[in-house]
């Protein structure tokens, strides 16, 4: 269930993340060694306007990109069609969108 | 054992788009025996109100495509020894196609979506003009070539996933052939064939399970022709808003 | 659950294997975003959270995470070449084959240096 616009703001979004998903495999193998505390996380990632524009970025992808595939098994399971796709895309998307932003300000900002 | 006395037994789907049942028969084995010859046998020794399709018998007209053993097939050049599991064979009507009588699919769906993906020749001249000479070398015609030799039979279109979840979508054979019309020399207005292409119910819903091109009796590739399609939507895409 | 006779063949099951490894991750991702948004709102829920987080069967799940992300991104990156690249098909199992062997040497350089 996807027309032109959808179809381009899914591979788009794929393109914005292939490195960052390499970059945030690489910070979780970094992250991981010797345990995780809020602290450690917060010292690295606090106040910092690169991990800010990077996992801002990140999320904005990846609520496009999960609101357009959820989009789509969920026509071809249930064939929800029409306005109620719509909305459960938008639905998605905003959801996601809202709660990666705030997660995403809660630890890099002050 | 001789292969006179050997046996297949067939599970044969009889009923309408209301429901119906799997029915068995015995039916003699023989040698180079194809589905259709063992369709054939059933209706005329041992039921003749058994309804199913088939014309040319040699894998030229695309009527006679059906689901055996859960897979689809061309039924006239497929063989029993091919495709028998033990000595079972299990034949129902074309998948994703409504059913008009017991291997009998409704093709009109598969039609329709063919006419609605441009699949109809649309001339760029008139008959007063002289004929337009196509090189054979030239690479859009090499590329055209490659699906010309679709049969209409519906396999792919039964084989596909993406047809089974979206109603809509338009399917492998159909935008192959729109694929064959876009690298078409004669063909003019290659915009309206994207048009008709890149909506929902278009060729940016495939899902690459590639099981269009590993059914085509005819060894085509719908699959590449889709992905032809998607990166010149996808050109046109950018070119537009430009 | 048997597979249907007509999908069992590698594409299709490369897209079933997208299709659950991106349905688990998004819906990982509510959970994964409300956890770290504990960092300001509650900084002891989320530490008294990575401690659990340390346990190993926690330790799996995670493995098994990090193992979805890999396989939608290599499969995307499939998608992406088989729609965008107007290659041969012998000029994709290249690029594949390197870019397997490239992960092959980087991942054992990373495994020594951790």
């Amino acid at each position: 269930m996807l027309d032109l616009r959808l179809y381009m703001a899914q591979r788009l979004s794929a393109m914005v993340m292939a490195p960052l998903v390499l970059g945030h495999i690489a910070v979780m193998v970094y992250a991981i060694q010797g345990g995780l505390s809020t602290a450690e996380i917060l010292g690295r990632t606090q106040g910092s306007i690169p991990w800010l524009l990077f996992y801002g970025t990140f999320v904005l992808a990846v609520s496009v990109h999960a609101a357009i595939g959820l989009r789509v098994i969920v026509h071809e399971t249930t064939g929800l069609r029409g306005r109620g796709l719509r909305i459960f895309t938008w639905g998605t998307g905003i959801v996601l969108l809202m709660m990666g932003a705030r997660a995403v300000a809660a630890v890099t900002m002050l | 054992m001789s292969e006179n006395t050997k046996t297949l037994e067939v599970s044969v789907w009889r009923g309408t788009q209301e429901g119906g049942a799997f029915e068995t028969f015995s039916v003699p084995a023989q040698e180079s025996q194809t589905v259709l010859d063992v369709v054939s046998w059933i209706q005329q020794s041992a039921d003749p109100t058994l309804t199913y399709r088939y014309a040319c018998r040699v894998g030229m007209c695309g009527s006679c495509a059906m689901m055996v053993n859960g897979q689809p097939r061309w039924t006239c050049r497929t063989h029993v020894s091919r495709v028998l599991d033990g000595n079972r064979l299990e034949i129902a009507p074309l998948r994703n196609l409504p059913v008009i009588k017991d291997l009998a699919a409704d093709m009109d769906p598969f039609f329709d979506k063919w006419i609605k993906a441009g699949g109809v020749h649309r001339p760029s001249r008139t008959r007063h003009e002289p004929i337009q000479e196509v090189s054979p070398e030239e690479p859009g015609r090499v590329e055209a070539n490659k699906a010309i030799e679709c049969i209409n039979c519906s396999v792919c279109y039964a084989a596909c996933d993406t047809v089974a979840g979206n109603e809509d979508y338009l399917g492998p054979a159909a935008l192959q052939r729109a694929w064959t019309l876009y690298n078409d020399e004669k063909v003019q207005d290659r915009g309206a064939i994207l048009d008709a292409v890149s909506g929902s119910d278009g060729c940016l819903n495939c899902h690459t399970q590639g099981s269009c091109t590993r059914y085509c009796p005819n060894e085509l590739d719908p699959l590449s022709a889709i992905a032809g399609l998607k990166r010149a939507v996808a050109t046109s895409f950018f070119r537009r808003r430009a | 659950m048997k597979l249907k006779p007509h999908r069992t063949h590698p594409l299709w099951l490369a897209y079933m294997l997208h299709r659950v490894s991106g349905l688990g991750l998004a819906l990982f991702l509510p959970a994964h975003f409300y956890v770290l948004a504990m960092a300001v709102s509650r900084p002891g829920s989320l530490d008294y959270f990575l401690n659990f987080a340390a346990n190993p069967l926690v330790k799996v799940a995670e493995f098994g995470l990090v193992f979805l992300l890999a396989i939608h991104f290599f499969g995307g990156l499939r998608l992406l070449a088989l729609e965008f690249l107007p290659w041969s098909a012998r000029q994709k199992s290249l690029a594949a084959a390197s870019v397997a062997g490239a992960f092959l040497v980087s991942g054992t350089f990373l495994l020594r240096a951790v």
